[in-house]
């Protein structure tokens, strides 16, 4: 019975291994209209949507996976899945340790949100960003102090429960927050360009996986459908390519 | 799930609510909690097989096996439990993958650690990349219970091995008089005997193995406290369902669930003590002759 079970366990495991190759797509789904975990508990979003478009080009086979932002790094170099694709802006510091595609997204705005337009985000302020993003690094060398929190949503809590006094962070995150507040929170009006736009991280050994999904992204901006995409998730003052 | 909910944004009140908590989401929520309740049930047995294991060690007459049963338990016991789970799992884990890449590809050149990357070859990868994500969930859920299991596991040797220490002498030597070898005294005498000595430290265990059950959101299990923080968030309309934060309510919910997790556990514990003391010679168990029950 014993040697049975652990013979259909091999089985199972080593069956896969025919199949064609899958890419594990990991993402944090918790950053809406990025990444999110819709109602029926499937990712959803932008991200979603342009990254099986994208595998759909590359002739492969995607499988998602969710992971906490803190260890999302970490977790790509030790193989847990193939790519990142969360919303990650491109900065040299990460590209030190893990390889970026071409930018799927452009340059975008930082922004502020707070509960009053006139807040105080400079020397003294507490900011809220999120722990490891461009963000946080931004408001850390500024003036303020900083208060992370492991998820965006804790961020945006921050504020409303008075711990913080605006949350910094990506504008196409924050404006439907605001819009949605009922004039709780508001928008600031200062805006600031941080990172290279947003890409598909991978690790640096993959370059096969890279050529692929880097071919595959500039054939949807030559095309416009990538500026499309953009406009339905974001909105039609979105920065397209 | 109901034909109504097809719309979300066009129902009010009670009808949204159900919609609502019926989501498959939710679903995912409700499935957790078998998860953690799953885990505790293999987890408990497993955790006191180890500390079995490992009291019988610690008192063994032979010296090596000593020695690791003691080793056992004051390295596991003396490492705070999130280094554990945060680090002997992916050492675990990148163990066994080093492992099956000796054993699958013996022709690899390139080196296993690039720089921050462990990268052995595709075929080694446990689970496969190319398998599907049920399968990672399960060898997931595997890593966290065989690491909750020796981080209580140890704990539950130290309690084992005390209580083995206070069942009376009187009784050992009477058995050894009867002409029991020491594997006999040991199964017939002791061990049915240690377990009222037991019972405090390892209901003890088992309140703090319940509570303890959140840390596997660090093994990225996603278990109860990770999804109500996620369903508890502020849902802008992109959701179906959108509403402010909400986490509050959920998290009163893992409370009550808690509580009376722990509470129905008192009970039985406590049953369970009254049925082990009958007979002993112990105060209990004398005091429960006395009152002939």
């Amino acid at each position: 019975m014993k040697k049975l079970m652990l013979a259909t366990a091999l089985l199972a495991l080593t069956a896969g291994a025919s199949m064609a190759q899958t890419v594990r797509m990991g993402t944090e789904g918790a950053y809406p209209p990025y990444n999110f975990i819709n109602d029926k508990g499937e990712v959803d979003g932008f991200e979603r949507e342009l990254g099986d478009k994208l595998c759909e080009m590359a002739g492969l086979t995607c499988e998602w996976v969710t992971n906490d932002w803190d260890s999302i790094i970490p977790n790509l170099q030790s193989g847990n899945y193939d790519t990142i694709i969360a919303g990650m802006s491109i900065t040299d510091e990460r590209d030190k340790v893990i390889d970026f595609t071409q930018n799927y997204i452009p340059p975008a705005s930082s922004a502020y949100l707070a509960l009053t337009a006139d807040a105080n985000i400079g020397d003294g302020a507490v900011i809220a960003a999120q722990v490891g993003t461009i963000q946080a690094g931004y408001i850390a060398e500024s003036g303020a102090t900083l208060l992370e929190f492991a998820t965006p949503d804790e961020t945006v809590a921050a504020v409303t429960n008075g711990e913080a006094d605006a949350v910094f962070a990506d504008k196409d995150y924050l404006a439907p927050r605001a819009a949605e507040s009922g004039g709780q929170l508001v928008l600031l009006a200062q805006e600031v360009q941080l990172g290279g736009g947003v890409g598909m991280g991978l690790r640096e050994s993959d370059t096969e996986l890279k050529e692929k999904m880097n071919a595959a992204i500039s054939a949807m901006k030559a095309d416009g459908s990538l500026n499309a995409m953009i406009k339905k998730w974001f909105g039609d003052e979105a920065v397209v390519f | 799930m109901f034909a109504a909910c097809i719309d979300p944004k066009s129902i009010e009140g009670l009808q949204w609510l159900m919609c609502y908590l019926t989501t498959g989401k939710h679903f995912d929520f409700y499935w957790s909690f078998l998860t953690v309740l799953t885990l505790l049930a293999i987890t408990a047995p497993v955790a006191l097989a180890f500390g079995f294991a490992g009291a019988m060690a610690s008192r063994s007459r032979v010296l090596p096996l000593r020695w690791l049963g003691k080793g056992y338990t004051g390295m596991v016991r003396g490492v705070p439990d999130i280094v554990f789970f945060l680090f002997f799992v992916i050492a675990l884990d990148q163990g066994i993958e080093w492992l099956n890449h000796q054993v699958q590809c013996p022709d690899w050149t390139d080196p296993i650690r690039q720089g921050l990357e462990f990268r052995v070859c595709p075929e080694a990868k446990v689970p496969l990349g190319s398998s599907p994500q049920w399968m990672h969930k399960l060898y997931g859920f595997g890593l966290a219970i065989l690491t909750f299991a020796l981080v209580f596991g140890a704990f539950a040797a130290n309690v084992l091995y005390g209580a083995m220490q206070a069942v009376p002498r009187a009784q050992l030597e009477t058995a050894e008089a009867y002409g029991m070898s020491h594997t006999q005294v040991f199964r017939r005498i002791l061990v049915p005997q240690m377990w009222v000595y037991a019972l405090p430290g390892l209901s003890n265990l088992w309140m703090i193995l319940i509570k303890a059950t959140p840390l596997l959101f660090l093994l990225g299990v996603q278990d109860i406290v990770y999804w109500a923080r996620e369903l508890g968030g502020a849902k802008t309309s992109i959701y179906e369902y959108p509403h402010g934060d909400w986490r509050l309510y959920y998290f009163l919910f893992l409370l009550v669930f808690y509580l009376s997790f722990t509470r129905v556990s008192e009970i039985v514990l406590g049953k369970l003590t009254a049925r082990l003391s009958r007979g002993q010679a112990t105060a209990a168990g004398e005091a429960m002759r006395k009152a002939g029950i």
